[in-house]
């Protein structure tokens, strides 16, 4: 990989680093340092581009010491994740594995358990690669960011959250506090990725999550696609399962839907072709195993 | 600025600039080359280190965001002259050839038996699946797990008995 | 004569545990590496060490206008910046290659490649070094690339080397080898002809370590102590000798734990020399080390052979001749690291194990704007490429003919009684047994059964497929007489030396880079001396230290340094029987050997063990006439021909019909490298090269845009296996010793990755047979074979 100039390298530029002591005072460096200065939490998607000079932050605000920003906390209806939780960490809860299948699905194959061990929820969400996986799992949950700013909290829906490639609704002097999760029973979901070799960012992957009324039909559902392009998820494909006893000849409908709406491009990972029909492949085997989660799922 | 760690159980305290990534922080400051650089980009694994007892990519977290914490390396591995018995187990089972990557498989071997000391095969794999051996084809690094789990440090009479048990190497002949 | 020999351990030595001769051994070198004891290039530090980085060119084929530097030599920390221009002054801008063509030190004139070496920099430390790259301003006027190959001798087609003088095109050579007429006259005569192109896609060795050096040119007594990651240190003392002038016997060259060669590490690459040039320049030692990009972007590739395939055969399966012709991709200059009169290396044993009536086949090398090399990667000189082609096609003759892939084998063989067999392109294949190592990988296989599994899981629509290759490897050149790297004759020396109490010291001019040279070569001498292998130490890697020799690559460092070693140590023994006599006040013809000492015929009980001798060599003993006061010896082995090692490889894997996805379910290699030395070595060996042929088959690819950037310049995207993708290897072997090596070892260190593509690729091709896929190209990764299903299969570039 080669950068702007030709040179390549394995070294960042100069930067200067602060470690914050709480959230309120990495949210005042951040202040203070101005527009060029950045978070790093796990630091395994600034790191890299930094190194290879495509970011040049002036300064860097360390936020691993901020243990207030670490947790996997059920409460209520919800399932609160801070947003320096480790991969790991999200792999390895039971709450997590219990209420939200698709989170370990996922961190299943996001990266390798090494970088797992480092990189976290948040600096996920706020790389927001088009690529990343755990991007499609909370617009799947719909999940709710908290967001913490100067001027106190907000609560963005995961659908306002993402901006774009790599933009957020995150500014620059905020800081991601929490991701939370709405806990509903009778529901399943499921991600499936598809990839040239293990640790590989998605060829494209899918993530579906479904909640059932008591007698089995499909209340609530949501489609998200992973590294084709496509915005938060998939309401028409939705439309189809809404109402409907799940069923082979809607999961394939769902699907085919799914692949129209998505906008793959053709790379060293496949052809626009094959995206797609990895969008319709994958969109029918995750529908499948959400839907039979949930049926199995406890009332909640 | 000046950091501070403790490295295989020493403090170690040094001037450095922001930018120094842990793995050079390691090689060239505190001079233990045990520990290998193999790439960019976090993809190989070769760098790993143990950061309070767990694997990292030494090559992806600056020495300034260790300051603080526990680093544990290669040379860290054997304690007091008596080798870790993955280290044993990498020699006994020909987990390596080159020894390029083998200090991060060794770190990482560790940290696994010290969470599940009797992993299966799969989760062996699982486990080194960030790192990159050239030469091994892996199959003889996870012999070699295998055979440091089956000779755990306090069992070490019991071990060598064990260790006189034929090879694994499941060659077949004409 | 195929025999099954298990070197079980001699309890003679003492240690039951442990052989004194050949047989399954820990590695001598392992507890400094466990330990993380090991010295490779990057831990050297000398004394006052400055430290080198490459300003890179950012495109593939540009007019270089002008460099200014005169902010990067501003830097407080920066000493040089050197350019083509200073190398100009020096006579040192262009550098001769390892095939008779040049190589640009740094881009004088145009930039042929991206990655190509335009300035280098030489600054107290490593982060300075790279900053600095950044103040270099260097203005380019773009040239159109020529990145197909099969795009490189349009007429009008931009020349690369437009350097060379006279040069009009960018034709590097054509070379052919077989009888045209006959082969003609055989396929047209045949009662099946099939036709592929398959290609081999350029793929990287990448090992671990990344490349480098540490120069430091000693001003005063005018020594350059050149620390390499190399492969040949020998060949690279005269080369530098050579091209910069510095008397031979001023340069020391010195390879330290090497981490990863694969061939990659075979070449002279600019990073070398300029190396050596910072130092000179600077007056202080210089430590230049690439970092990944610039490993995958520069150093020697390998593969990228496009090659249509001919195989003619009767309608019931006997097959007749082979064709190929081949375009050979060799990159902006030609760097292939082989012996001189071979332009396409070892292809030409394409004709694989079968005992063929005629082959041809014809090679054309081109330049194009990539990145030099071609020959690496565990490659054997191409006998990689070569096998590829003949397993392919005769898969692809099996599916043609209806016929299972292994009886079709079967029934071709080079039978037992032909060897030596002489093939149809000037090889002398030393010794084979093929049918048993066929069959031995069938019965571990379980063939019949799974045949049977994977006709039960067409029915149910599941992917499953059984590949099958055989190979014949030609490795371990010299003889010299037919094999030189420019001009050095490929033979290598051995000393050695047994101390007075009879530990010895054994001297080699091959190179490990991991393959375990210290144990083996113990091991040989242990064997031929009767001493236990841990008391003799193998020195090897540093010129100042070692006799002369060609180095480790092309499997050749048992074949031929083997050889070297068994025959120093008979050297020895012979002189021993001397020494003994004269202390048994005997004749040397009255005394018998058994491992480790001479004893008087019909009196076992009067004997002198080695280390006795040694000591009386040194003492006070009254040697015989012309028997000097050592027990040492040197010599030089000239291999009086290559060795043939062979082997049977069945694959079995499972493709999701929904993604396309390849999962290696198993996989069965049985391999016959001669006598066996360390089976524990020898294991480990076939597993790494397993492993590289799953990456090549699966993953790996080094692949270009159309403007000639490097797609795969990262980790990111030069995918390697992990310990997911690849199975439990099943492993199994017959002994076909060689008659004329000393030991009849043949070497190993290549033959899976040899063997192992064309047997994966066999297997996802039976896999799709449902799908009327007759062949695919590698990669086969998820896209590609799901682009094959729809019929759509299409070659890699």
């Amino acid at each position: 990989m080669s950068g702007p100039k030709g040179w390549t390298m394995q070294i960042p530029a100069p930067f200067d680093y602060e470690r914050a002591s709480d959230v309120a005072n990495a949210l005042t460096l951040l202040e203070r340092h101005g527009p060029e200065s950045r978070i790093i939490a796990g630091g395994h998607s600034l790191l890299p581009m930094m190194k290879l000079r495509l970011a040049r932050p002036e300064w860097l605000i360390d936020i691993n010491d901020l243990a207030e920003l670490e947790f996997i906390r059920r409460e209520g209806d919800q399932l609160r994740v801070g947003a320096l939780t480790r991969h790991t960490a999200l792999l390895e809860s039971a709450d997590v594995a219990e209420l939200f299948p698709i989170i370990r699905d996922a961190e299943q194959v996001i990266a390798d358990p090494v970088v797992r061990n480092r990189g976290t929820i948040g600096g996920s969400l706020c790389q927001a690669d088009p690529a990343e996986d755990l991007s499609t799992v909370c617009d799947v949950l719909r999940a709710q960011a908290v967001i913490r700013g100067p001027d106190g909290e907000r609560i963005v829906a995961m659908s306002d959250f993402h901006r774009g490639p790599y933009e957020t609704a995150v500014a620059q002097n905020e800081l991601l506090y929490e991701v939370r999760f709405t806990i509903r029973p009778r529901s399943g979901s499921a991600y499936e990725k598809v990839e040239r070799r293990v640790g590989d960012w998605a060829v494209v992957a899918a993530g579906a999550a479904v909640g059932l009324s008591a007698d089995g039909t499909v209340e609530e559902t949501a489609i998200g696609l992973t590294a084709v392009g496509l915005d938060g998820t998939v309401p028409e494909a939705e439309a189809v399962l809404r109402g409907q006893q799940p069923r082979e000849d809607l999961f394939v409908e769902a699907a085919r839907i799914a692949a129209a709406a998505c906008h793959p491009v053709d790379d060293q990972r496949g052809p626009v072709d094959y995206k797609r029909h990895l969008a319709d492949e994958l969109t029918r085997r995750v529908l499948r195993r959400a839907c039979a989660r949930a049926a199995g799922a406890k009332e909640g | 600025m000046q950091v501070s760690m403790t490295v295989n159980g020493d403090k170690v305290t040094r001037e450095i600039e922001p930018r120094v990534l842990l793995v050079h922080f390691i090689r060239e400051n505190l001079g233990l080359t045990g520990t290998h650089w193999g790439c960019d980009t976090s993809n190989c694994g070769t760098c790993v280190v143990l950061m309070d007892g767990q694997p990292v990519k030494s090559c992806t977290v600056l020495a300034a965001m260790a300051d603080g914490h526990d680093i544990r390396t290669v040379e860290g591995l054997a304690v007091g002259g008596t080798l870790d018995p993955v280290q044993q187990g990498f020699m006994e089972e020909h987990g390596l050839q080159c020894g390029f990557c083998t200090p991060g498989m060794m770190l990482t071997a560790r940290a696994l038996l010290d969470r599940n000391p009797h992993p299966d095969d799969a989760e062996i794999r699982q486990a080194i699946s960030g790192q990159i051996c050239r030469c091994t084809g892996y199959a003889t690094i996870v012999r070699s797990v295998q055979w440091a789990a089956a000779h755990p440090l306090g069992a070490q009479a019991e071990g060598d008995a064990a260790g006189a048990e034929e090879s694994t190497s499941e060659e077949v002949t004409a | 004569m195929t025999t099954v020999q298990e070197h079980a351990p001699n309890p003679a030595a003492g240690d039951p545990g442990r052989p004194i001769g050949f047989g399954r051994l820990q590695r001598k070198e392992d507890p400094r590496f466990v330990r993380g004891k090991g010295n490779y290039l990057d831990d050297i530090v000398l004394p006052g060490m400055l430290h080198g980085a490459i300003l890179r060119a950012p495109v593939a084929h540009a007019r270089l206008v002008s460099i200014d530097t005169t902010e990067a030599l501003a830097h407080p920390k920066v000493l040089a910046v050197i350019t083509g221009k200073d190398l100009q002054a020096l006579n040192l801008a262009w550098a001769p290659t390892l095939s008779a063509d040049v190589q640009a030190v740094l881009v004088t004139d145009k930039v042929r490649f991206q990655g190509q070496e335009v300035a280098f920099v030489v600054a107290e430390d490593r982060y300075a070094a790279r900053d600095a790259l950044e103040l270099i301003d260097v203005e380019y006027d773009m040239l159109p690339p020529v990145i197909d190959a099969r795009r490189a001798l349009d007429p009008g087609a931009p020349v690369i080397r437009d350097d060379i003088e006279g040069r009009t095109d960018n034709r590097i050579f054509d070379w052919e080898i077989g009888d045209a007429a006959e082969t003609e006259a055989v396929f047209a005569a045949a009662d099946v002809v099939v036709a592929q192109e398959v290609v081999y896609p350029r793929v990287h060795p990448a090992p671990m370590e990344t490349c480098g050096a540490v120069a430091d040119f000693d001003p005063v007594d005018g020594r350059l102590t050149l620390y390499e990651t190399t492969q040949a240190p020998h060949a690279h003392r005269t080369l530098y000798a050579i091209v910069a002038g510095i008397p031979e016997h001023k340069i020391r060259i010195a390879s330290p734990d090497i981490g990863g060669g694969f061939g990659n590490k075979v070449g002279i690459y600019p990073g070398y020399v300029l190396a050596v040039v910072g130092s000179i320049v600077t007056g202080k030692p210089v430590k230049w080390v690439e970092d990944r990009s610039e490993n995958l972007m520069s150093t020697s590739f390998a593969r990228d052979y496009i090659m249509q395939g001919e195989i003619a055969a009767t309608k019931d399966g006997k097959i007749l001749a082979v064709r190929t012709s081949v375009l050979a991709d060799h990159g902006a200059f030609n760097a292939t690291a082989q012996p001189t009169k071979t332009p396409a290396g070892f292809f030409s044993i394409f004709t694989g194990s079968y005992d063929l009536k005629a082959a041809y086949c014809k090679v054309t090398g081109v330049y194009t704007n990539k990145a030099p090399g071609g020959v690496a990667y565990a490659c054997s000189f191409r006998v990689t490429e070569a096998v590829y082609l003949v397993e392919r096609m005769v898969d692809i003759l099996a599916r043609k003919l209806e016929m299972d892939p292994a009886e079709l084998r079967l029934k071709n063989f080079i039978k037992p009684e032909q060897f030596p067999y002489a093939n149809k392109t000037g090889w002398v294949y030393d010794s084979g047994n093929y049918e048993p190592a066929m069959r031995l990988s069938m019965k571990m296989a379980g063939y019949e059964d799974l045949r049977r599994e994977q006709l039960e899981k067409r029915e149910r629509g599941e992917l499953m497929g059984i590949g099958v290759s055989f190979f014949t490897e030609t490795v371990g050149a010299g003889p010299r007489k037919h094999f030189d790297i420019v001009g050095l004759g490929m033979a290598d020396g051995a000393e050695l030396r047994v101390h007075p109490t009879g530990k010895a010291v054994v001297r080699i001019s091959v190179q490990s880079q991991g393959q375990g040279h210290e144990t083996t070569f113990a091991q040989i001498v242990a064997e031929e001396l009767g001493i236990p292998p841990e008391s003799i130490d193998v020195v090897h890697g540093d010129t100042d230290q070692t006799p002369f020799g060609l180095g480790t690559y092309g499997s050749r460092s048992t074949p031929v340094s083997g050889g070297a070693v068994a025959l120093v140590a008979r050297k020895v023994r012979d002189k021993a029987r001397f020494i003994a006599a004269a202390m048994l006040e005997t004749r040397p013809e009255d005394l018998e050997w058994e491992k480790g000492r001479w004893f008087v015929k019909g009196d076992p009980s009067a004997g002198k063990t080695i280390a006795e001798i040694a000591f009386g060599a040194h003492g006070t003993v009254a040697l015989p006439e012309g028997i000097d006061g050592n027990l040492d010896a040197e010599v030089t082995y000239d291999p009086p021909n290559l060795t043939f090692p062979f082997g049977a490889y069945i694959c079995v894997v499972d493709v999701d019909a929904g993604t396309g996805h390849v999962k290696v379910r198993r996989f069965i290699a049985v391999d016959d490298c001669g006598t066996r030395i360390n089976p524990m070595i020898i294991e480990g060996q076939v597993h790494g090269g397993l492993t590289d042929g799953v990456g090549m088959a699966l993953m790996e690819i080094i692949a270009f845009d159309e403007e000639g950037n490097c797609l795969s310049g990262s980790f990111m995207d030069y995918l390697i296996p992990t310990a997911m993708e690849v199975p439990d290897w099943e492993t199994g072997f017959t002994v076909t010793p060689s008659p004329h090596h000393p030991i009849g070892a043949k070497g190993i260190g290549e033959s899976a990755t040899v063997g192992s593509p064309p047997a994966i690729v066999n297997a996802i091709v039976d896999a799709l047979m449902p799908y009327g896929v007759t062949h695919m190209d590698m990669p086969c990764t998820p896209a590609r074979v799901w682009e094959a299903m729809q019929g759509r299969a299409r070659p890699p570039v």
